[in-house]
């Protein structure tokens, strides 16, 4: 039976997907800039999105059917496609300038201790300050503290950080069978605490370190242990009883530093590993290696990665498409000029440290 | 003397009881809807009487109604929002603890109308005491055979159960609303869906005010079209303002929507005018959410007409110019009132009452109470006034929740309308903390332009 698709067009690219999908879902399988930053929404948890709007985007023309414009910016984590769908993301000024407005706010009372936390590297909230933010905040009160909470030997806690994003509390709620931990009060003082101190310690529990976008929620195994850029991400895997035993080991040299699931292009897990996988199984011996994982391009952690050797992830380029057709402005072609770094060749093919005559034409 | 529909009987001995109630011709509507209209029928009712949501936005009753799923083998749920906790607004709680039946008789007529067997109404609270009266109301209503199994034998069964929030603002939300009368963190859900498709544990649910649902009693009563003739326009009917502020006589009145805010604030019927002779400077029409109008534009509007009671007169002019009928807490100012303070107040609810779960909300209302809190104590900045203006900018639509819209509005309309005030706080911040600004210009007339 073939199912009827739903056409959409996001910043002048036509995708055609399936009833029910999200924009942001359909703005993904573009890619490129076209996908809006999300920053609660988390495609494997049930209910997650909504809440951080950091997706807005402007809805130009509502269906073929009903080509009404919706008057507010709408969160396109949680709004479905209808057929016929005009959504204007990067290209509107309206969301640039809203999404400015929300980064802002979202860093308002963060701390920005980037150069002591372990997440740095890997923060969806670093990405986006750089991407979508502006350079210096107009905040000039104290930003807010909150009491230290433990939450037990292997996941530490840091409040300030927190964004509420309730990603950790879906994961509680969906992947264990007791949910201990959830947003206690209200308002700019909400915070991730179990009622009464306790510790996290069921069997899947450590999986709300993988789903926090900031560094709220890590590792106390890998606390301070080193920063990611350093170590290299390598698939492995193992036969575990509990979970498929799919993960991403972190090393440098023979040594692993930490073991997480794997993460897909948009920081998701595509499985769910277990407690003891994830804290326990710190020896290379304990893994079948199969190979370096693959990471964007963009990402810092890709600067360890040696070229040819490794392989690195091209991130899909929409500017073309976004702009009919139009390519970039260039004060100054380096192409031309240099000759240096033409497109035509592919730093990662190259198997050793690049060389000029790499780029000579003439030589060729 | 404008008509009375909801408070005409409020004042007779005992009519909180059920035997006064009955015998000053409560449960009229029950007997007619039940026994000679059918569910359509009533639902057609109140779309003809054009009756508009009371809570705040206004959306009119009927239409609301005729949302509802109706899939089958799937209960309804009919949700009395009495969660009302808007600052200046108490119009609900007179009704309910003065003449608790005539809420109970409009939930039957309303319930069998959307098929809800089980109704619940959501008290805020703080009114503790109420859930009491409320609840005898019901055990009477019961005893009588109104309320329980097979209500005057026409096979129709409805309870209705009364639920206390915990003294949280968001709750009035309606989404907010039923995820805490499921027993979960009061967070507005996303929508879509719809409570209409989704409500209270996913079932089709309406959520309507407690006013609204005590309309609906006159309305069976005197037929939609009867209904629909008191008013004017689009403003059907009689809504209850709960005046408050400095006034001579604040309480709750009763208007029809026909009189205009100057004779509200100054006739001896309503508001009785302002205390010792002082003169008025502002006024914020429909509760503290609603945009806060200077003296000239709350009494004309900015073509220079009259200003009404009424839905369409009072946001005449958009939020530029007018500001909103809300759920009718009306608050005067006098000149003595600084505006700024005011500000300040409100600014220090919203962020108490955000839930915290989307960013713009939970982080710009604390924002912006720090940096009014600052232009009040006189470390104010100028750059801090188009500050405020670009948080309430950011915050305003692109939240959950109308609460975001809720807390940008009164910071937006106080800066549009009262920015010399804001500035003199900031350029005289020793003088501002001895006296106030005064009266200023804020009640001179208004030049209309002359059109051909």
């Amino acid at each position: 039976m073939s199912e009827q698709l739903f056409k959409v067009t996001i910043d002048n690219i036509t995708i055609e997907v399936p009833p029910g999908t999200t924009i942001l879902n359909a703005a993904r399988k573009i890619g490129g800039d076209v996908a809006p930053p999300a920053m609660c929404y988390y495609s494997k948890l049930e209910g997650s999105g909504g809440k951080c709007r950091t997706c807005l985007v402007e809805v130009s023309k509502g269906s073929e059917k009903d080509p009404r414009p919706m008057p507010k910016l709408v969160a396109s984590c949680r709004t479905t496609v209808m057929d016929g769908m005009e959504v204007k993301n990067i290209t509107s000024e309206r969301v640039v300038d809203a999404r400015a407005g929300v980064v802002e706010f979202l860093l308002l009372n963060h701390p920005l201790d980037c150069p002591i936390c372990d997440q740095a590297g890997e923060c969806h909230l670093q990405d986006l300050s750089y991407e979508h933010g502006k350079e210096a905040t107009r905040y000039e009160f104290q930003r807010r503290t909150f009491q230290k909470h433990d939450l037990g030997p292997y996941i530490q806690l840091h409040m300030t950080r927190c964004i509420l994003c309730y990603r950790c509390v879906f994961t509680a709620d969906q992947l264990t069978k007791k949910r201990e931990h959830g947003v206690l009060d209200r308002g700019d003082h909400s915070e991730i605490a179990t009622l009464i101190e306790k510790s996290l310690d069921n069997d899947f529990i450590g999986n709300i370190i993988d789903v926090c976008p900031v560094g709220a929620l890590t590792d106390k195994t890998f606390r301070f242990k080193n920063r990611v850029w350093f170590l290299k991400p390598m698939d492995a895997h193992r036969d575990c009883p509990t979970c498929s035993g799919k993960v991403t080991l972190w090393n440098r040299g023979d040594e692993v530093y930490r073991v997480t699931a794997r993460k897909d292009e948009w920081g998701e897990v595509e499985e769910w590993i277990c407690n003891t996988c994830r804290f326990e199984k710190k020896k290379t011996s304990d893994w079948v290696i199969e190979g370096p994982r693959l990471i964007n391009r963009h990402s810092v952690i890709s600067q360890g990665h040696y070229a040819g050797s490794v392989g690195t992830v091209i991130p899909t380029e929409t500017f073309k498409a976004v702009n009919d057709g139009r390519q970039p402005r260039l004060l100054m072609d380096i192409h031309d000029i240099s000759e240096v770094n033409q497109t035509g060749t592919s730093l990662s093919a190259i198997e050793r440290p690049a060389h000029s005559t790499d780029f000579n034409s003439k030589k060729a | 003397m404008s008509k009375k529909l909801l408070l005409e009987k409020a004042h007779v001995e005992g009519i909180r009881y059920y035997d006064v109630y009955r015998r000053e011709g409560g449960y009229r509507s029950v007997e007619k809807a039940l026994k000679t209209m059918g569910p359509e029928a009533i639902v057609e009712e109140v779309k003809k009487s054009g009756l508009r949501g009371r809570g705040g936005a206004g959306f009119p009753a009927g239409m609301k109604w005729s949302f509802i799923a109706k899939p089958e083998g799937v209960p309804r749920h009919l949700v009395c929002n009495a969660d009302e906790s808007e600052p200046g607004t108490f119009k609900d709680r007179y009704l309910m603890e003065f003449i608790p039946h005539l809420l109970i008789e409009g939930l039957i007529v309303s319930s069998f109308a959307l098929g809800s067997n089980d109704t619940y109404i959501y008290i805020r609270g703080e009114y503790a005491w109420i859930v009491d009266i409320l609840e005898q109301a019901i055990e009477e209503a019961k005893q009588n055979g109104f309320l329980g199994k097979n209500i005057l034998g026409i096979g129709f069964d409805c309870n209705i159960h009364v639920q206390r929030g915990a003294g949280a603002y968001i709750c009035g939300e309606e989404t907010a609303l039923i995820e805490s009368l499921e027993g979960k963190r009061g967070n507005p859900r996303i929508k879509p869906p719809f409570p209409a498709v989704q409500g209270l544990w996913m079932r089709p649910t309406v959520v309507n005010n407690v006013e609204t649902l005590a309309a609906v009693v006159p309305i069976i009563n005197m037929g939609g079209e009867e209904y629909a003739k008191i008013g004017v326009g689009r403003s059907t009917g009689t809504k209850l303002i709960s005046a408050c502020g400095n006034i001579n006589k604040p309480g709750v009145y009763e208007i029809d929507m026909t009189i205009s805010v100057e004779e509200f604030i100054y006739s001896d019927e309503y508001c009785g005018g302002i205390p010792n002779g002082k003169k008025l400077k502002a006024c914020i029409p429909g509760g503290s959410s609603v945009p806060i109008l200077p003296a000239n534009l709350l009494l004309k509007t900015a073509k220079g007409k009259t200003r009404y009671m009424n839905y369409e007169s009072l946001s005449d002019g958009g939020f530029a110019t007018g500001t909103m009928m809300g759920s009718g807490g009306f608050i005067v100012l006098d000149e003595d009132q600084c505006v700024v303070r005011h500000t300040l107040s409100l600014a220090r609810f919203y962020r108490h009452e955000s839930c915290g779960q989307c960013s713009p909300c939970r982080e710009g209302t604390g924002w912006m109470e720090k940096i009014l809190k600052n232009i009040e104590y006189g470390h104010g900045k100028l750059s801090d006034i188009d500050l405020l203006w670009d948080i309430q900018r950011k915050i305003e639509g692109n939240t959950i929740c109308p609460l975001g819209d809720a807390a940008a509005w009164p910071v937006a309309a106080a800066i549009r309308h009262f920015r010399d005030e804001f500035e003199w706080h900031v350029l005289h911040p020793e003088e501002a903390q001895k006296r106030n600004y005064g009266l200023a210009h804020y009640a001179d007339p208004i030049h209309v332009p002359v059109t051909a």
